[in-house]
């Protein structure tokens, strides 16, 4: 169990549903993977129409609702979006995702640390999606965000946490939550986010697009359980060579 | 602007005749994370089966990876088919002799709602170019009304300028697509004989005075028979990665509409085969992975249901091409714009998709970010 946002979560495997095949796939995923946190791109909350539902529609009740504003060119459009999908949701979680280019989808670190001064003024819990630096996440920490959401390599691309080095810092320094987002391709590499100290991660791609996302969604979420647990119990030391159970010493000295 | 059509003219001079060997094809798709502006000059002679078949496997990965599971839908809506241009292929051109229309405000209304009850929620508002019967006040009026049905309300109207394209960002259209039917300029200027569309780069800038005038898409590409295939298509994949760089929060599309006869006497000067059509596609998703590939309804259903599987982002369903084709049954073959090839309706494209896996989606954009 741990606590985020004011809530009390027994899992640490948020979920972005914006690739999904098909959106009944995430009761499934609440009720079978333990999932708590679906990550909601309001641009593509759409009304029903005769072909294709509300994804609001599919999200269970006791589900949390992570409202993305993906799409947003600004600060100034990234609020609306969130007032938006706070007005769609009910809602008050939104990850602020500011995208500088639809190349790398790399967040606009300026323009995140705008929107999220604002809404955290508004009163929203604010999960900044950013690239991993630390001193805005220093920053967004004194403004008052819920977590900072730092990217493991570039969104999509299934690459696993390419930036260990930069990562590290924050999850030393930071004394919110870090939410490891983007790039995570395997359920090794999410297990491989918690031993390094990560409180959550958040995946999309990896578990949408796979031949079977329910399964997929099972093993990331059995693979964040085990790299969370590794870490509690600490990690032993790599050593760059072998260490005899019986030290050399002895024989020496004996 | 242009120079991107010069660099395309010399790629394409110094590897037409370049067959790559089966070798280099794997070299370039297996190990390279991004092609060369080489290679893909290269690419576009691959001819073996075999090789497409390869690229067409990438291509797929690379979709999905950045696209995920979801196909967006969408329909146009004609509402006026006047035209000044000459135009020697086309349907609309103002040389054909048959009758113009042009929707009143409540014929566009009714479409609207007749769109709306098939299930549709994206549009593309069309007009012929004729900025006396379709002026610029008409085309923001039916787009502000469609903004009050669609979830995505997008143009493909005559080149506008960035004042317009401003005003009709400002109440929430968020996409224009813009056909500049051959890069040539030579033979552009012979398949276009009068009109104001005669203005090459007008319309090639068209796409990003709308950018700048705060869209959030757009739609190019080159309309494949008019001049040589090959040609057109290089240079409008690099156009896409001229307004990529140019406007990097910007999602960019390409499309590859084949001439399609249209009532017309005119004969192509080139066919593409859909060997060569899926070939193209194919090595745009490879050069530009995150670029949207739009297939109309001028294809028929078998070869757009397989290109849903590899490259696909964005499709039209249920396509009227006649104006008030939704309300009202018309002769789609008599008065279209060009020949539809697929007419299956709404749900049987939205079933296909999920057959396949992979979700319908008609909203791409919250509605009235603009206007909030």
């Amino acid at each position: 169990m741990f606590e985020i946002g004011g809530k009390k979560l027994k899992s640490r495997l948020f979920v972005g549903t914006g690739k999904l095949p098909d959106y009944s796939l995430i009761e499934k995923m609440y009720y079978e993977a333990g999932i708590e946190v679906f990550a909601v791109a309001v641009r593509r909350i759409g009304p029903n129409t005769k072909h294709t539902k509300n994804v609001l529609e599919y999200i269970p009740k006791g589900a949390t609702i992570m409202v993305n504003t993906s799409g947003a060119q600004d600060h100034k459009e990234a609020v609306k979006i969130a007032m938006i999908g706070r007005e769609l949701t009910d809602s008050d979680w939104v990850k602020v995702e500011i995208e500088k280019d639809t190349k790398y989808l790399f967040p606009d670190s300026f323009e995140t640390l705008k929107a999220c001064e604002i809404l955290v003024k508004e009163g929203f819990k604010v999960f900044p999606y950013i690239y991993p630096d630390l001193n805005l996440a220093k920053e967004l920490e004194q403004i008052g965000v819920e977590a900072v959401m730092p990217l493991g390599s570039p969104i999509g691309t299934n690459k696993g946490i390419g930036c260990e080095v930069l990562l590290k810092p924050i999850i030393n320094e930071i004394k919110i939550p870090v939410i490891i987002d983007a790039g995570i391709g395997r359920p090794s590499h999410a297990a491989q986010a918690m031993e390094m100290g990560a409180d959550a991660v958040l995946i999309n791609t990896a578990i949408a697009t796979s031949a079977d996302p329910l399964k997929m969604a099972i093993a990331f979420a059995k693979a964040v359980e085990a790299g969370r647990l590794a870490f509690e119990v600490g990690l032993l030391k790599e050593y760059e060579y072998a260490q005899a159970s019986s030290p050399l010493e002895d024989f020496i000295s004996g | 602007m242009v120079s991107f059509l010069k660099e395309a003219e010399e790629l394409f001079e110094e590897y037409k005749d370049y067959a790559p060997s089966h070798r280099e094809i794997c070299e370039i798709i297996e190990n390279k994370e991004f092609l060369t502006k080489e290679d893909l000059a290269k690419l576009l002679n691959v001819s073996s089966k075999e090789d497409i078949m390869l690229m067409a496997k990438k291509a797929q990965k690379l979709t999905r990876e950045n696209f995920g599971k979801v196909i967006l839908l969408y329909a146009p809506l004609y509402i006026a088919n006047y035209c000044q241009n000459g135009c020697v292929y086309c349907g609309f051109s103002s040389r054909k002799n048959y009758k113009r229309e042009k929707l009143s405000f409540e014929e566009i209304e009714n479409e609207l709602r007749k769109m709306k009850e098939e299930g549709i929620d994206s549009v593309i508002i069309l007009t012929g170019e004729d900025r006396i019967n379709s002026s610029f006040e008409y085309i923001e009026k039916a787009c502000s009304i469609a903004t009050n049905y669609m979830s995505e309300v997008s143009i493909e109207v005559y080149p506008l300028f960035e004042e317009e394209y401003r005003k009709l960002s400002n109440i929430g259209v968020v996409g224009i697509t813009v056909y500049q039917e051959t890069y040539q300029r030579e033979d552009y200027d012979k398949l276009h004989p009068f009109g104001p569309k005669k203005d090459f780069e007008f319309r090639l800038n068209a796409p990003e005075r709308a950018l700048k005038a705060g869209f959030h898409e757009a739609c190019i590409g080159p309309l494949l028979g008019l001049s040589e295939p090959k040609k057109d298509v290089l240079c409008a994949i690099l156009h896409a990665e001229y307004l990529l760089d140019k406007f990097p929060k910007a999602e960019i599309s390409i499309s590859f509409p084949r001439f399609r006869s249209a009532g017309t006497e005119f004969i192509p000067p080139y066919t593409v085969s859909d060997k060569e059509f899926i070939k193209f596609l194919i090595i745009a998703r490879l050069y530009l992975p995150r670029v949207g590939i739009v297939v109309s309804t001028r294809e028929r259903p078998s070869l757009r249901d397989a290109l849903i599987d590899v490259c696909i982002t964005k499709m039209s369903a249920g396509s009227k091409t006649t104006v008030g084709g939704y309300a009202e049954e018309k002769d789609e073959d008599a008065e279209a714009q060009f020949e539809v090839e697929d007419r299956r309706s709404v749900s049987e494209v939205v079933d296909v998709i999920i057959k396949k896996g992979l979700r319908p989606e008609f909203t791409n954009w919250v509605k009235g970010v603009k206007s909030v």
